[in-house]
């Protein structure tokens, strides 16, 4: 590809991503499965407890994060293709993981937006941030991560969001709870704590113990690594099943 | 651009959905400017053979290319504006929206794509409602609106997937007229279609298709002429003529009666003029009417599908 190309594909993917944004961040599902089910999630976790805001802090950004990145991409190509959309695109001059990544920015800002709410609120409340550039790195890093993840759920080939939608709750809610978002890494059990290594949530989660908290299970550095092994990894298997299930949706 | 004077080039094309082969070996060449019609039965693989030329699948076999350039690759796709069969525009936005989003896919500078979209929606009648959601247009609108998609990159090819099915007869006549300017400007134009008026009216070539096989490829007048048996000689006689000497005439084939006339099939109509003619005279007859009816090019297409499927 010359740079001319990888330049208009990446004018193609921002196109993709403001049609996605214009279009899927308003729809029912996305602002259910997005922004309601995390905060009540939550509230029925902290209600009644005297709990620190450093300790909920981490808790509650990992989990906005990771729901709300994942509340748009997977359901974007079943929508496609259920609107009779999909066909249009994959005719015009962009290639499949051009499409893909549209998909995933969109998600990815949605997240990265919604997820500096809380962030806010935690400051003017006295939340303190001990690394904020890697902190800020990290909900980057971890946005793109899930956002990816949730393409993934999404080369199901079906045109029907909520089979998606189900299918992606079936591996995030077991995620939240071996992640370190309600209980420690270090108070679960042993084969809790295995598992949670499979999952990209727990070192955001871990970065974020270590920025807000001041105390990690992993070293920070290993954490980023990490999430980035994670990200690249859930790109190349997103792209990789679209380029196979794609052609299959027409 | 490689210079040819093939828009299209199709070699040896064959795809296969599990044991259903949808197309099975078809080849053929459309020349820039032309307006090639693609008529078949439901199911001949005439949506299939559109989306592998324009690269939306892949083929199991053989090739495609668009002015040189293989098939499904950026460099042809740039050159070419697609009208699938039951695609939508995105409801949620506005037409207006819809065309800019177009544009930015096949890199329209913003100010060519804006003063182009004017254009298109003028001429499409639908300036006025620009700025509403595409859920709020008609369907005739839409299917409108899908042709001014593929016309906003002003491409050198367009490709229309049964563009004015089920089309109110305003929207469908606006749509065969805009395609027909396109075509006198220069653009080459591949049409799938079930109306035989359609493609007899547009087409300077059409190809039948039928259970994935190429079955005939020429002008609409060479395909209609080709089913010589199909032409006839309508006939009415002040006095009865005896239908046995009628039928036994020189290149008659078959004999209809169809009220007070009788409707003679041939592959010679001129000779069988002149025979009916003789027919009359010699029998005390007088010829009220007579005329000479060619096939349409519907009867050449169920003749031609016909014939494959035996």
């Amino acid at each position: 590809m010359t740079v001319r190309i990888i330049y208009l594909q990446l004018q193609c993917v921002w196109s993709i991503a403001k049609k996605n944004i214009r279009i899927y961040y308003s729809k029912g599902p996305v602002v259910i499965f997005g922004i309601m089910f995390p905060i009540f999630l939550f509230l029925s976790f902290i209600i009644g407890r005297e709990l620190s805001l450093s300790f909920l802090m981490p808790g509650l950004l990992g989990m906005t994060l990771f729901f709300t990145s994942t509340a748009i991409s997977p359901a974007i190509i079943p929508w496609e293709t259920q609107a009779k959309t999909l066909e249009r695109l994959m005719s015009c001059p962009v290639t499949i993981p051009t499409i893909i990544l549209g998909d995933i920015l969109a998600s990815f800002i949605f997240g990265v937006l919604i997820t500096t709410v809380p962030i806010i609120i935690g400051l003017i409340l006295g939340m303190t941030v001990a690394f904020p550039v890697i902190f800020a790195l990290s909900i980057v890093l971890a946005a793109f991560c899930f956002s990816s993840l949730g393409l993934i759920f999404s080369a199901t080939p079906t045109s029907l969001p909520s089979n998606v939608m189900m299918l992606s709750s079936m591996i995030k809610f077991p995620l939240i709870f071996i992640s370190g978002i309600f209980i420690p890494l270090h108070q679960l059990p042993v084969w809790g704590q295995a598992f949670s290594y499979i999952s990209p949530l727990t070192y955001f989660t871990d970065i974020a113990r270590h920025s807000i908290e001041g105390k990690g299970r992993l070293p920070i550095v290993i954490d980023l690594l990490l999430l980035l092994a994670f990200t690249v990894l859930f790109l190349m298997i997103a792209i990789w099943l679209h380029k196979k299930t794609m052609p299959k949706r027409i | 651009m490689i210079d040819n004077i093939y828009a299209i080039e199709v070699s040896n094309l064959s795809k296969r959905y599990g044991k259903v082969v949808a197309i099975d070996n078809i080849s053929f060449n459309i020349k820039s400017g032309e307006i090639f019609g693609f008529l078949g039965p439901n199911g001949a693989g005439k949506t299939t053979t559109v989306r592998i030329v324009t690269g939306v699948i892949n083929a199991d076999e053989g090739s495609a290319s668009i002015l040189g350039y293989k098939a499904g690759s950026l460099a042809a796709k740039q050159d070419v504006g697609v009208v699938p069969e039951m695609a939508n525009a995105y409801i949620d936005l506005s037409g207006w929206n819809n065309l800019m989003l177009m544009a930015s896919l096949y890199d329209v500078p913003h100010k060519t794509a804006h003063e182009r979209a004017y254009h298109i929606l003028q001429e499409l009648e639908l300036l006025d409602r620009r700025y509403s959601l595409v859920k709020t247009y008609s369907k005739g609108m839409k299917q409108r609106l899908i042709l001014g998609m593929a016309l906003i990159s002003d491409p050198k090819i367009l490709f229309l997937d049964e563009p004015t099915s089920g089309l109110d007869v305003q929207s469908a006549r606006l749509i065969k007229t805009k395609l027909q300017s396109l075509n006198a400007g220069g653009k080459t134009i591949f049409l799938t279609t079930h109306d035989m008026d359609e493609a007899n009216q547009l087409c300077n070539r059409v190809a039948v298709i039928n259970h994935g096989k190429l079955v005939a490829i020429d002008s609409p007048e060479q395909l209609k002429m080709a089913t010589s048996s199909l032409h006839s000689v309508e006939i009415s006689f002040i006095g009865e003529p005896d239908f046995e000497l009628l039928s036994k005439l020189p290149n008659v084939s078959t004999v209809n009666i169809i009220g007070d006339k009788f409707k003679l099939y041939t592959a010679d109509p001129g000779e069988l003029v002149t025979s009916l003619v003789g027919f009359s005279s010699s029998n005390g007859l007088r010829i009220v009417s007579l005329k000479t009816l060619t096939p349409s090019l519907e009867d050449a297409f169920v003749a031609l599908v016909k014939k494959e499927a035996k």
